[in-house]
């Protein structure tokens, strides 16, 4: 017991500062604010990889490291979808992957974003459609936002998902879901 | 003792560790898996090939692992009725990879389970996307299948599934356990949810650009996976890459090793309810991770391995940085297993779960690191160490307990020797250029590429078309011999345990899948 308590007080704090999101513009509307003043503290992500090598998936672990501090800062990863506000999709949608994917995102409650992680989930990299993949995840729902990089570093998603929940959620923008 | 053929004849393979090719008829082909399997060779891989546009013959090839050396063995089959005969009862690992040869190509082995594998009912049940009459952009509309699962009767039992989507942020899959209270009677893995159709997207790149493809079909072997690549590829024009190249590479694929064992060491104390392993462990991966970053280009070393050598020199100052890093890390891990290895807690999580026994590990066929925690000293560095692993003298990590406890065990032994490889590395890094030009690959020329990567050997065997295309490139991870032990490691086991000694094989689902 002691040497796990001498270890963590020689480690110390780890976490770091998160990215600041860009400024929102002032045409930010009112329930942009209400949504972001809602979700910015209490952000519940639920991940589904549809095809992904797994390196996106490694970096999102990796946002849950003690650098990050993504709890601190009021986002939780849930094991749901009935839980989540926001869906992160990594992969570029194999066939295999499709009616899961359709019916994780159907799953989640209005209003919700999905945030589109990666090259191979922007539709933007070796694995275009073909008989095994549908190319891109916004050939299959509605996406939100796109995080590019292979893989997208930690801070590049979590800048997206700041970012991200500041935008009106798509299907209440539009009056109705999908 | 080998059959006569074998040997005499048997060509020379172009790899980058002792190989050897050979063309057998049906007999010849069922006679070769008897004697290797009685010599204790492993059945590395298996594929399928569609030459119709050659010879009209369609091909299975199966690579086999010796102690000293892998020998090819390949059958050609009539278009008309191209059926061969099944591995299955020799090798179980067979079982999946004639399954999903089927699925792709229609070749048929002539025994044994023949439910689909890779097809779900995203393409249409007599295409076979891999032979060369379909194209590279053709789609087909999704039709959902049912797949038959293995039910187990009687009083009491019922199925918990799991998946294809996991609690957590993994990769996805099915399992579907039988169970009786918490007690498992049956686990039953279904996988191909993450097929992308890897091997029809190489042939329609160039040879010099499949290694980027390579290196994105497993994220968390990309050196490995790149590497075994370019050897292929390397081996057929010819060319050995400059020294300091090939220490480079080591360097990058030892990182690698590093920082996946780092991360499961720290998840594997977080589900056994011990969250400061993680936090631990996923600190020391996350500095290693930025180190990468910050010598490489990348934190994961996407893209370092290029054909012909790496993408770019270290930096004059990454040497001493690299070597401070290494103490620390070094203290770091020694610190952190005396604190697991006195865990009570911990310790009766990791003991006795999830085992696999050395008799079990062996008739199953397991590799790499999983087969290193039952008791099967095996590893490529070591028993064929290819260009620069001889002279660094690997010593294999062993451990014959087969729970989990071993294979923590095994990591740690593993981490700590990649530490001590990298200071090796370093401390003896050639001079001279880090990459070659590669001549022009002579076209239908076979080639093998075989690394060990840190869950164990990662197989790429290239044909090379015509004016530096890719004919047929196959592409092979450890994981499709280990999952299957993952089906006996659970057995008696609670349902509670199943994430943790899941969580101890970590092994892939995208390398597997294709």
């Amino acid at each position: 017991m002691f040497d796990v308590l001498a270890r963590i007080f020689r480690t110390g704090r780890l976490s770091e500062a998160p990215p600041v999101a860009e400024a929102a513009t002032p045409e930010e509307t009112a329930l942009q604010r209400e949504l972001h003043a809602v979700f910015g503290r209490a952000l519940c992500i639920r991940h589904v990889d549809t095809g992904s090598c797994n390196a996106c998936e490694l970096e999102i672990q990796a946002l849950t490291n003690p650098h990050y501090n993504l709890t601190g800062a009021g986002i939780k990863f849930v094991p749901s979808p009935r839980h989540a506000d926001l869906l992160l999709v990594t992969g570029p949608v194999a066939v295999n992957m499709e009616e899961a994917l359709k019916r994780a995102y159907d799953a989640m409650p209005e209003p919700k974003w999905v945030l589109a992680v990666g090259d191979c989930a922007a539709g933007n990299c070796l694995f275009g459609a073909n008989y095994a993949t549908r190319g891109s995840v916004r050939d299959v729902i509605p996406v939100d936002a796109v995080v590019g990089g292979c893989p997208p570093t930690p801070f590049a998603m979590l800048r997206a998902i700041l970012q991200v929940t500041r935008q009106p959620p798509r299907a209440v923008a539009a009056g109705a879901g999908r | 003792m080998l059959p006569d053929f074998l040997d005499r004849e048997c060509a020379p393979l172009a790899a980058n560790v002792p190989a050897g090719h050979i063309g057998a008829d049906a007999a010849h082909w069922r006679e070769a898996a008897e004697a290797l399997q009685a010599d204790g060779a492993n059945l590395l891989t298996l594929w399928g090939a569609d030459d119709r546009d050659r010879d009209g013959r369609m091909r299975i090839h199966a690579a086999y692992l010796l102690r000293d050396r892998v020998i090819v063995v390949e059958h050609a089959m009539p278009a008309a009725a191209p059926v061969y005969p099944a591995l299955a009862a020799r090798f179980p690992v067979a079982v999946r990879m004639q399954r999903a040869i089927f699925d792709l190509l229609g070749i048929q082995a002539d025994g044994g389970d023949t439910r689909p594998w890779l097809r779900h009912g995203g393409w249409p049940e007599r295409v076979y996307p891999l032979r060369r009459d379909v194209g590279q952009a053709q789609t087909y509309p999704a039709h959902e299948t049912p797949y038959p699962f293995v039910r187990v009767e009687g009083e009491g039992v019922h199925e918990v599934t799991v998946g294809p989507i996991h609690a957590g942020t993994i990769e996805p899959g099915h399992f579907r356990m039988s169970v009786v209270g918490e007690k498992v009677l049956r686990l039953e893995i279904r996988l191909g949810y993450t097929h992308r159709g890897i091997a029809k997207r190489f042939e329609a790149l160039a040879l010099a650009q499949g290694h980027r493809l390579a290196a994105r079909i497993c994220g968390d072997s990309t050196v490995a996976y790149a590497w075994a690549y370019c050897a292929a590829y390397e081996a057929i024009a010819g060319t050995a890459i400059p020294p300091r190249a090939a220490a480079l590479r080591a360097l990058a694929l030892e990182r690698e090793r590093i920082a996946n064992h780092l991360g499961d060491l720290g998840a594997l104390g977080n589900d056994a309810g011990f969250a400061f392993g993680l936090t631990q462990f996923s600190s020391l991966k996350e500095r290693l991770l930025r180190h990468n970053a910050n010598t490489f280009g990348q934190r994961y070393l996407f893209d370092y391995v290029v054909p012909g050598g790496v993408a770019a020199d270290l930096p004059a100052s990454a040497p001493g940085i690299m070597l401070e890093e290494i103490a620390t890390l070094e203290r770091s891990v020694r610190e952190l297993r005396a604190i697991y290895d006195d865990h009570a807690g911990l310790q009766d999580r990791f003991r006795g779960s999830g085992r696999v026994t050395p008799e079990q590990a062996r008739t199953l066929g397991a590799i790499g690191l999983v087969g290193r925690a039952s008791g099967i000293a095996r590893d490529l560095r070591a028993d064929l160490p290819w260009t620069p692993y001889a002279p660094l003298e690997v010593a294999a990590a062993a451990c014959a307990g087969g729970d989990v406890a071993a294979r923590v065990e095994v990591r740690f032994e593993e981490t700590l020797e990649s530490l001590r490889l990298c200071r090796r590395l370093l401390e003896t890094l050639p001079q001279g250029a880090v990459r070659t030009e590669l001549p022009p690959a002579p076209p239908a020329r076979l080639g093998l590429g075989l690394v060990e990567g840190w869950r164990g050997p990662v197989l790429v065997a290239l044909e090379a078309g015509a004016n530096g295309t890719i004919r047929r490139c196959h592409t092979h991870d450890p994981s499709w011999q280990n999952w299957p032990l993952v089906e006996y490691a659970a057995l008696d086991n609670i349902v509670p345990d199943f994430p943790l000694i899941n969580k101890s094989f970590n092994l892939s689902y995208s390398g597997h899948d294709g």
